[in-house]
């Protein structure tokens, strides 16, 4: 445990896992999508269907969307600095089976035509966790450096990556690999405990069968600068 | 961590050391992240920075919460105080003004530090910044005060609960209030054993405390909550600088704290289905806010 989980994180109000943790599944949408974000459909569940606007989840959302940290005041402005931006945005009200209370789906279209579906669940205490991408079952917590790999399901290519991640001396802290249906694509999510430095990631998209990488940064910080 | 899974046995390393129990929190900490002391404490003292400013932001700005229940109370307190219409009672006068503008600061989406949730973030700052500019305390030790809390809170954690969903308010503005009992006792100079007697005096008074915002908004009752919860910090603080003692030892209050949580109905831990969010004006404010006919 950590003394600033108990005292901190350092928040934009009114609620840690309505407002914080909902900003922080946007930042990390936002991330995967790896787009300039044009068209979102934002889709409530539970209790954050219930209470979003009072605690101001959508704006929350949307300023994770716009990268805004848990603890930026724009947060508060997101809707009106996003409109200014000429983001188009929609939210709507869902119910998913068997999700966690606090769950959103993000549906996200960019610049150049990409589209993403996240869906996101604040599981208490500002803590997330990715639970979808797209048609693909994940867990990402967003509390280390993470790399998302998206690659054609051939043999050896967990091999190739974390060899590229040694070389550049990153550890591993977790990893998971997901696939939609064999020799398909397939996602290859790495928790790291370092930054990935800009060459190892270009040298892992130069990868053959590589579809695309994404590197996240922590969204949790604990304990101000 | 050194293992530190009872009030009792932090209070008998910080007495082994000849240390306060922030020190053996500081220190502990500073160890697990593999930093110094003085880049631990760099942090702390960012939370106290932030602190600050919510205490002057909720006093000074027009502060209005999104669904418009709640706002401008600190306020209205402060002129109530300087005007002389309340009871005159000096600092409890500055704790109720400070959380009450830290909390409101909190419902209009304004910057906070959770402590040890964002429902209860205004009594640890009220108790502390209160007796940092009462009794002249240093920065440095209001700073320490709060790795003290931080330290009871860490303990409250593992062995019950801070979230109102799980334990009910006694977890929340209960633990707030424990901890912020524990940061005053060691910044006025109490020893480890009665820090941890504030503690458990501060979060007996508190057991039983239900969790039922209305229309599950982090307002109404959470707000005035900060309120109560600082001022028993400050009773509780004085009696274990007293040399008062909690008859039933702190832990055990914990322990009694867990299992009054788990006794507790789901309605009465965050639902809003319960307590004052049940009530007429509780239900009629919740179709107004969200607009149900
Ligand atoms: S009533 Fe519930 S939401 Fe409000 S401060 Fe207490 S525990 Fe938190």
């Amino acid at each position: 445990m950590n003394v600033f989980d108990i005292i901190g994180p350092i928040m934009v109000g009114p609620s840690s896992s309505h407002t914080a943790g909902a900003a922080r599944i946007g930042k990390v949408a936002r991330k995967l999508l790896g787009d300039e974000l044009q068209e979102v459909r934002i889709q409530f569940h539970g209790s954050f269907a219930h209470t979003y606007k009072g605690h101001g989840t959508d704006r929350a959302i949307v300023g994770g969307l716009l990268g805004f940290e848990p603890d930026d005041l724009r947060i508060k402005t997101s809707l009106e600095i996003a409109a200014g931006l000429g983001l188009a945005i929609v939210f709507e009200k869902v119910q998913l089976r068997e999700a966690h209370p606090n769950t959103v789906v993000i549906k996200m279209r960019g610049g150049s035509g990409k589209a993403l579906s996240v869906i996101g669940s604040s599981i208490g205490g500002g803590n997330i966790v990715i639970k979808q991408i797209d048609d693909l079952k994940v867990e990402i917590y967003g509390e280390y450096y993470t790399l998302a790999v998206v690659h054609q399901d051939t043999p050896g290519m967990v091999a190739k990556v974390t060899g590229l991640l040694a070389k550049n001396s990153i550890n591993i802290a977790r990893m998971n690999l997901y696939r939609s249906r064999r020799g398909g694509e397939a996602l290859m999510i790495i928790e790291l405990d370092q930054r990935v430095p800009s060459r190892a990631i270009k040298s892992i998209a130069n990868l053959e069968c590589v579809i695309s990488v994404r590197h996240l940064e922590p969204t949790k910080r604990l304990g101000g600068e | 961590m050194v293992h530190i899974d009872s009030l009792q046995v932090l209070a008998d390393i910080a007495k082994e050391r000849q240390e306060n129990i922030s020190d053996v929190i500081l220190i502990e900490q500073a160890r697990e992240n593999e930093e110094s002391a003085d880049e631990v404490l760099k942090k702390m003292s960012a939370n106290l920075k932030v602190m600050k400013e919510a205490v002057k932001d909720g006093m000074a700005l027009d502060v209005k919460s999104e669904s418009g229940l709640s706002g401008g109370n600190a306020r209205k307190y402060q002129q109530a105080v300087l005007a002389g219409k309340t009871l005159g009672t000096g600092m409890l006068d500055s704790v109720i003004m400070r959380a009450l503008a830290v909390a409101e600061i909190n419902a209009s989406m304004g910057r906070i530090v959770a402590a040890p949730t964002a429902g209860s973030c205004g009594i640890i700052p009220a108790v502390c910044l209160t007796l940092m500019e009462d009794k002249r305390i240093s920065e440095k030790k209001v700073v320490m005060g709060l790795f003290t809390a931080a330290g009871i809170g860490m303990v409250i954690a593992k062995n019950a609960s801070i979230s109102g969903a799980e334990g009910g308010c006694q977890a929340e503005c209960g633990s707030a209030s424990a901890m912020a009992a524990a940061a005053a006792v060691e910044m006025c100079g109490g020893s480890p054993h009665m820090v941890i007697q504030a503690c458990g005096i501060a979060l007996k008074n508190l057991l039983g405390l239900v969790c039922d915002p209305v229309a599950g908004l982090v307002e109404v009752p959470c707000i005035k909550r900060n309120t109560i919860g600082a001022v028993n910090a400050l009773a509780a603080a004085n009696m274990a600088l007293a040399g008062i003692e909690s008859v039933i030892p702190p832990d055990e209050v914990i322990m009694a704290m867990k299992s009054i949580g788990d006794l507790m109905p789901g309605v009465l831990k965050e639902t809003a289905e319960g307590g004052l969010a049940a009530t007429p004006t509780g239900k009629r404010l919740e179709k107004e806010i969200y607009g149900i006919k």
